[in-house]
């Protein structure tokens, strides 16, 4: 903000003065020059005859989407269970993983900051990057396609997530009891399972229950890579061009979706 | 039973914390200790049991040296110390039970702690500690659902189940009311009494100290500056300790006696 | 309190006392989980055969993270990874830009009932159907190429940002846009004055998360033929080339912790 005395001698009040209103102009440019050249690119890619055509194109997948085939619903039960599956056991396989490597992540637990804490932090990061169907590709390349697949996908996506928001809360808990608890005498493990694990327990079950909430929403797609689920079904429908069926396995996913939301919802309500 | 030869503790900073302390305390002996903020009190204690590393120097607990003392034996060296903390420190998620039991850890294996299956023996010793203290209908309490002075009568009963020799208290009435003070101290000081433990009380409140110890040690600078009776303690050597301030407030509470610390304090000066 | 009291303790046992209080819904829940891990467990269809003939393959794979290739498919990489990058960025500029009147319309308190709710249902459809989904939907209509990836994206971006910012307007200080309002100024005056400083420093940090995150499920999208890295990574897996695959899995982790670094740096600026 700036005041300034104008030759009348009156003043002038401005939001900015000149050095920052050119800063910001300058950001402002730059910013646009950056979006027109992404803009460009996208453009430069883009086939825009069929994009004149999409809403021709859109009514008519809409209108040979409608209705759904209400009857494949009973093909789709199994699939369902699978893509449930997934997401629980993978959930739980990556929170027994992650629970320890969070513990080897935060600074206060780890063993060593110079040689343990950098391979945990490594893992995290490996596991977070990398989206869940990237894994799922990599995995049904490995293990052939399947539940099984999809399932470690799920897994090994999770434990960066969880590890992550586990470490951050176990470098914030109240020293003190921790160190009342080492006063008595108690081992290193004892420490953790008196002293650390009640402190982070909220989060651990808050963030278990929420990503297992991501994971149903992830595992619904594994299958498009071949890695089990109601994806399969999906996949097959869409090869086929089989819109009503398309339709009925979106609905399905949805409400999968808005279930599983619910669900974690109540539960964490229930924790906290 | 505990002697302290040329205790120093520099910290990374290169803080001098305690300047080269010699200490003795005899077996029973309750001893106050006290000193302004920052003189080193907290450090002095958690060097003790090695909350905090000591830099150089001996603690000689009954001819045990405890800063040479490997990482097992030093868990097995703590279990005869107990410790009362400022803020409590109990584990808030667990129950008072588990809390007052987990001074019992240093005694049980990884397992039968992960299970709460401890002995039969020291649940009675917790029962009866907790009844001693007057909680024994909180037991499956969580420990949040506590007051401050409830809180502070578990962390004593968590030291004491340790069945130790020395206890290591870190102003513990800090965070409390004038009344509750006085409650817990005059707890601490009849059961140490009761057990024939000795202990180290770190309170910056001097009237209280007065009140409940036969003897006490001034700590400025890291550097132990008096040691002797609470009688001696005089405007002069008060000023010595924290700096010039009028001191007859402070003395003369204790002789009112049944007037509130803080309060009293104000009343006195006023007139 | 009595000795005769004191002895009822000996001997009384103690457990902790359980999670879930009610014994019934406890086993039930219990017996519940046990159930439905058999259950699912038992389901399972797992070739267990093809599994290990896998494992060489996929100790082949872990391999070529020591060597991972570069060169071989360099311009296929370089093309797919700048078109990621590209996508993510002006889908986070869109999709930012759209989500700010959705979530001013979105937020209780300042909007009319039923443009909350027209508001409040886009975010939820943007939440409830996934990136990929969107994706093969959107290159259904538009055809392959980055376009369907960016409108994937900036529609996932206004499910994120709306409900996040909506939430935010709603928690944000009523009094001074009170204040505003009360000298008369008009409804996107007040929003300009009242509100956009309590939610602007929001804003900047989850639109900065969201360009990290966009950039994350960007390499998938080429999976489905929305454009990116995605594609290049699916031929590499498809014809077993691990080193190109490796390789492109590094330059996306390099890439998301640069990306994730910058945004903390911005965050922090901000803030």
């Amino acid at each position: 903000m700036a005041v300034k005395i104008n030759n009348n001698g009156q003043k002038i009040w401005k939001r900015r003065d000149r050095r920052a209103q050119l800063q910001n102009w300058a950001l402002w440019l730059i910013g646009t020059a950056i979006f027109m050249f992404c803009w460009y690119q996208i453009s430069k890619a883009t086939n825009w005859y069929f994009v004149w055509d999409a809403g021709r194109i859109a009514s008519d997948i809409g209108s040979r989407a409608m209705p759904p085939k209400w009857s494949y619903i009973n093909e789709l039960w199994k699939p369902l269970w699978d893509t449930i599956n997934i997401a629980t056991l993978g959930t739980l396989l990556a929170l027994i993983v992650a629970i320890p490597i969070g513990f080897l992540a935060a600074r206060n637990t780890t063993p060593s900051k110079l040689f343990v804490r950098p391979i945990a932090l490594i893992i995290i990061v490996s596991s977070r990057s990398i989206n869940s169907l990237i894994w799922a590709l990599l995995l049904v390349a490995i293990l052939g396609p399947g539940i099984f697949a999809g399932l470690l996908a799920i897994a090994i996506r999770s434990i960066g997530f969880c590890a992550k928001l586990l470490y951050e809360a176990i470098e914030e808990i109240d020293r003190t009891q921790v160190e009342a608890i080492s006063a008595t005498g108690a081992s290193n493990m004892q420490i953790m399972i008196y002293g650390i694990l009640p402190q982070v327990m909220p989060t651990l079950a808050g963030l278990s229950v929420f990503r297992w909430d991501i994971n149903i929403r992830e595992s619904t797609v594994l299958g498009l890579v071949g890695a089990g689920g109601i994806g399969l079904q999906l996949q097959g429908s869409l090869n086929t061009l089989a819109w009503p069926q398309v339709s009925l396995i979106i609905l399905v996913i949805l409400f999968a979706v808005l279930i599983s939301e619910w669900v974690s919802a109540k539960v964490r309500g229930a924790i906290i | 039973m505990l002697r302290l030869e040329n205790f120093t503790k520099q910290y990374a900073t290169g803080d001098m914390a305690l300047k080269g302390v010699n200490l003795e305390i005899s077996s029973g002996q309750v001893v106050a200790l006290i000193g302004p903020s920052g003189a080193g009190k907290s450090t002095l204690i958690r060097c003790i049991n090695r909350l905090v590393e000591p830099t150089s120097g001996s603690a000689l607990l009954n001819d045990i040296n405890l800063t040479k003392l490997s990482s097992s034996a030093l868990r097995k060296a703590r279990r005869r110390m107990g410790m009362i903390f400022q803020e409590y420190a109990l584990v808030e998620r667990l129950t008072v039970m588990e809390n007052v039991l987990s001074g019992r850890l240093g005694y049980v294996g990884f397992w039968r702690s992960w299970f709460r299956l401890f002995p039969q023996k020291d649940i009675d010793e917790a029962f009866r500690l907790l009844q001693r203290v007057g909680l024994d209908h909180m037991a499956d309490k969580r420990a949040d659902e506590l007051s401050g002075g409830q809180r502070q009568r578990v962390g004593i009963a968590r030291a004491l189940i340790q069945d130790p020799e020395l206890l290591l208290v870190d102003e513990p009435t800090a965070s409390l009311d004038p009344k509750t003070s006085r409650q817990i101290m005059r707890l601490i000081t009849e059961l140490c009494t009761e057990r024939g433990l000795a202990a180290i009380i770190n309170i910056h409140d001097v009237a209280l100290a007065k009140m409940f110890v036969q003897r006490v040690i001034a700590l400025r600078s890291g550097e132990i500056i008096f040691d002797g009776s609470p009688e001696d303690l005089t405007p002069e050597v008060l000023t010595n300790i924290y700096g010039e301030e009028d001191w007859e407030a402070t003395i003369k509470q204790e002789e009112n006696g049944n007037s509130e610390n803080g309060e009293a304090d104000k009343t006195v000066k006023d007139k | 309190m009595s000795n005769a009291e004191t002895a009822n303790y000996n001997g009384r046992k103690w457990r902790k006392p359980p999670f879930i209080k009610n014994p019934y819904k406890r086993w039930s829940l219990i017996i519940i989980s046990v159930v439905y891990v058999v259950a699912a467990f038992a389901t399972m269809e797992v070739d267990w055969q093809r599994a290990y003939e896998g494992l060489e393959r996929g100790a082949n794979f872990i391999l070529s993270f020591a060597r991972p290739d570069f060169v071989t498919r360099f311009t296929e990489i370089s093309e797919g990874i700048i078109e990621s990058l590209v996508m993510a960025l002006a889908a986070t500029v869109v999709g930012v830009a759209i989500s700010i009147p959705i979530a001013l319309g979105a937020a209780r308190n300042i909007s009319f009932l039923p443009i909350y709710l027209i508001c409040r249902m886009i975010i939820a459809i943007s939440r409830a159907l996934n990136e990929v989904i969107v994706a093969i939907l959107m290159v259904a209509i538009f055809g392959f190429g980055p376009l369907a990836g960016f409108i994937t994206l900036s529609f996932s971006t206004i499910g994120f940002i709306g409900k996040l910012l909506a939430e935010e307007i709603e928690k944000s200080n009523k009094v001074q846009a009170e204040a505003i309002r009360s000298t008369g100024s008009s409804w996107m005056q007040m929003i300009n004055y009242g509100y956009q400083p309590q939610f602007m420093p929001r804003l900047i940090g989850l639109s900065m998360y969201r360009l990290d995150s966009n950039f994350r499920h960007s390499s998938v999208l080429g999976l489905v033929g929305a454009g990116g890295v995605g594609a290049t990574l699916n031929t590499a897996f498809s014809r077993y080339e691990f080193d190109t695959a490796a390789a492109i899995i590094l330059i996306i982790i390099v890439l998301v912790v640069l990306l994730e670094y910058l945004s903390s740096l911005i965050r922090a600026w901000v803030q």
